[in-house]
């Protein structure tokens, strides 16, 4: 027979205002197998955790029901309380009489009633409680790094420093992401490629990195400490040891300036073989199946201009799919997000004229290395605009498209203003709608206050209609603040889109068993105190993925989330949960239903004795197969069907 | 005669209606206290027995409370839960008991007034449906 001590904690006045914490006490002390009951004000104190110990030592206990505020929030507070005391941790049952009780009723009656039904049914399970051990797995010490953004690339580093090898796995042939698609950046007006471009090369060159571009995530199993990952190699039809990165090839290739070029926005032409941009790293070139003649067709006029063109012999038109094999310990998922595509907005007019631009396109006019060579040119005439307006939360803020604020566009816009006037002059006429400027970042505030001083027409309010003129664009605003209607007359219109999540997210989250949030973002485990984790463990988010952010929230995050990451790297073990499935051997008679029902492929058969067991480092303790199990073979542990029906019984 | 009281079973999922429960509380949002929580970790664990069981020692409702579709933190747990609610409901139905006793519901963690909403829906619905017969019959 088990010797169990019930706790029972006033948590000041919460629970003892409503519970009559004495009642309960002498009621739970009259309890069979129950030794001794004590009310302590506050049980999670360090004077409350001695008496604990104290008295489990006194009364020579096995087991403690402590009765106080959610198990979700001192369970393991009082697990280590009990070890400490000489007992089992997982011998240890929680009452929750706070959140589910004192704060929820105020009838004094009717709430103590209800907290003794609880603690009736927790000396129950209490008294069944077995004791378990802590098994351990050993963690493989490299990181696996997912997206090549800026998040990407500071996690990647971060990690890289503190010693652990990094696969840095991107999807498109350079790293740099939506940042390096950038010209300037807010509100210190740096030149994105300035700041962005040595962290690059910094990972290109890191002895610690392996760089993994045009490549994609497979699959993922394992967990936390050990997680196997199948990473696909597109072929780049080029041989990266070769490649010098000249781009005589590019040069060369008959589809020269007749390809989009998805780098610009598709404002300018690439080839079929392309450098995306001129930092990027690997500094290699790549051929795009979709638009190389030779790929396409099997030939190319009287051979592939590229490979004669190519010197150092590095174009390989025989280069196969690959897939690769990695072991890892843990994940940063920085895979970031998509803009969203305006043309599904009729009104904005962004698919009825080519002056209609949002501000990536935007960005891509006003860098140097852009398709104008920097010059701010109208797309329909390549004419200079002689008035330009911004139009903000294009779908954000928007019920009918998302519901979120993208965070970045009124800084965006307001950034563009400064370049604008930079490089056009006060000739220019600017028009801002908006709908509330938010500039709530470091130093937002001031430069907010000193774009307004120059020049520009603010608006508050969203237009009805971008039309098409013969000689330009008109748009119909009112504006709430004036409470006029004004009919404007533009050149240029510059839309600032709402930042959503990517088209492949849910796919992509399945493939890693993350969660998202209603708007489609990935989930982190809680939204205040666990922001970079998820409900993986060893698998973290950072940047745009989780929602929409600036660089800085975005480098800050990415840190946060490679240095949890490294928390898992450093150690040699991790201690695996116990409260998992176990199946008694005697019992089963191996009809492999758990090895159905098992979400995390944590269930086998095994081939030689029929009898399915439990892989632990895999198993989460979700209890599925326990419910599933019709010859009650399998056991959660610390969840037994014993104990639970026990509980029933106990509660009613 | 003193007023019918139901007693109320719940199997909440640690990680959404547990929580989601702790939530009501931390928010004072007040509800009926004939809910008495055995916290499961996913309403996928939620035996058949489990509710057999607490209906046959007389609860006059049981409620499953787990993450939403799509949600479960074990991917796919509370499907399991609502294809074995509805046997569950066919047994029930086939001893001629009443299976509108056995309560499914999707709620969050972020969700505490929908778990008090709950709470209130079943003691009215079950106030309406009178004390569970099986208890009373173990009475005699």
């Amino acid at each position: 027979m088990s010797r169990v001590g019930v706790f029972i904690c006033h948590c000041g006045v919460n629970i003892a205002s409503v519970v009559n914490v004495e009642g309960l006490t002498e009621f739970a002390s009259g309890l069979d197998g129950v030794i001794i009951a004590k009310d302590y004000k506050y049980m999670c104190s360090d004077v409350g955790a001695q008496l604990i110990k104290d008295t489990i030592k006194e009364y020579n206990l096995d087991g403690v029901v402590i009765a106080s505020c959610s198990p979700r929030m001192h369970e393991h507070t009082f697990r280590v309380v009990a070890e400490d005391g000489g007992i089992n941790p997982f011998r240890v049952e929680i009452v929750n009489i706070r959140e589910q009780c004192s704060w929820a009723h105020d009838d004094r009656d009717k709430a103590t009633k209800k907290a003794k039904l609880l603690v009736n049914a927790a000396v129950a399970k209490a008294l069944l409680l077995e004791p378990l051990e802590k098994s351990k797995t050993p963690v493989v010490h490299n990181a696996l790094v997912i997206g090549g953004g800026i998040a990407g690339i500071q996690a990647s580093l971060d990690l890289a420093d503190d010693g652990f090898k990094v696969y840095l796995v991107e999807k498109e042939p350079s790293i740099g992401g939506r940042m390096s698609q950038l010209d300037k950046t807010f509100p210190t007006l740096d030149c994105s490629s300035c700041i962005l471009t040595p962290k690059m090369m910094e990972v290109g060159n890191h002895r610690n990195i392996e760089l993994m571009t045009y490549c994609e995530i497979v699959s993922v199993e394992g967990s936390i400490g050990n997680y196997k990952v199948k990473v696909r190699k597109k072929p780049r039809y080029v041989d990266v040891e070769k490649c010098t990165g000249c781009t005589d090839c590019v040069n060369a290739c008959r589809m020269k300036g007749k390809v989009p070029d998805e780098f610009n926005m598709k404002l300018g032409n690439r080839s079929a073989i392309y450098m995306p941009f001129p930092q990027a790293i690997p500094l290699k070139c790549t051929i795009d199946p979709n638009s190389c003649i030779y790929l396409r067709t099997g030939k190319c006029g009287k051979g592939p201009l590229c490979v004669e063109a190519c010197e150092a012999g590095a174009i390989d038109f025989k280069q196969k799919e690959e897939i690769v094999d990695i072991n890892v310990g843990s994940i940063v998922v920085a895979t970031g997000y998509d803009l969203l595509d305006p043309s599904s907005l009729y009104e904005y007019g962004y698919s009825r004229s080519k002056d209609v631009i949002t501000t990536l396109e935007l960005e891509r006019l006003i860098s140097p290395s852009g398709p104008t060579g920097g010059e701010i040119l109208l797309p329909s005439s390549g004419e200079k605009p002689e008035s330009v307006t911004f139009i903000l939360c294009v779908g954000s803020r928007d019920e009918t498209q998302c519901s979120w604020c993208c965070r970045v566009g009124c800084m965006s816009a307001l950034k563009h203003i400064h370049l604008l006037r930079e490089h056009l002059g006060t000739g220019v006429e600017i028009n801002l709608f908006y709908t509330d400027i938010r500039s709530f970042g470091k130093g937002y505030e001031e430069f907010y206050r000193s774009t307004r001083a120059k020049e520009v027409n603010f608006f508050r309010g969203r237009p009805s209609e971008v039309r098409c003129v013969s000689d330009g664009l008109k748009i119909d605003i009112f504006d709430t603040i004036t409470g006029k209607l004004f009919e404007i007359k533009t050149g240029m219109v510059v839309l600032v889109p709402a930042l959503v999540p990517r088209a492949d997210s849910e796919e992509f989250a399945r493939i890693m068993n993350l969660t998202r949030s209603r708007d489609g973002f990935f989930l982190e485990a809680h939204p205040k105190l666990r922001p970079v984790d998820t409900c993986v463990n060893g698998i973290f988010i950072a940047g745009c993925c989780q929602g929409p952010k600036d660089i800085a929230d975005t480098v800050s995050q990415a840190s946060g989330a490679a240095s949890k990451a490294a928390a898992i790297l450093s150690k040699d073990e991790l201690e695996n949960d116990p409260m998992i499935a176990w199946v008694d051997p005697v019992i089963c008679v191996g009809c492999g239903i758990c090895v159905e029902v098992c979400p995390y492929s944590a269930r086998i058969l095994n081939e030689v004795t029929r009898i399915a067991e439990v892989d632990e480092a895999l198993c989460t303790g979700c209890g599925a197969c326990v419910s599933a199990c019709p010859s009650n073979a399998s056991v959660h542990k610390s969840f037994t069907k014993q104990q639970i029906i026990q509980m029933v019984d106990s509660i009613i | 005669m003193e007023e019918f009281e139901p007693k109320i079973v719940g199997f909440l999922c640690n990680w959404c209606t547990y929580a989601g429960a702790d939530l009501a509380g931390t928010s004072r949002i007040q509800y009926p206290p004939n809910i008495r929580v055995i916290r499961l970790m996913c309403s996928g664990s939620v035996d058949s027995i489990y509710i057999m069981k607490a209906i046959l020692e007389g609860a006059d409702a049981v409620l499953i409370g787990g993450c939403h579709p799509g949600d479960c933190h074990y991917l796919n747990g509370n499907y399991k839960a609502r294809r074995k609610i509805v046997l569950v409901k066919n047994i029930l139905e086939t001893l001629g008991m009443e299976k509108e006793r056995i309560w499914i519901r999707w709620i969050s963690a972020s969700e505490g007034q929908k778990f008090a909403d709950t709470v209130r829906e079943i003691v009215e619905e079950t106030k309406k449906l009178g004390p569970n017969p099986v208890a009373q019959r173990w009475n005699i």
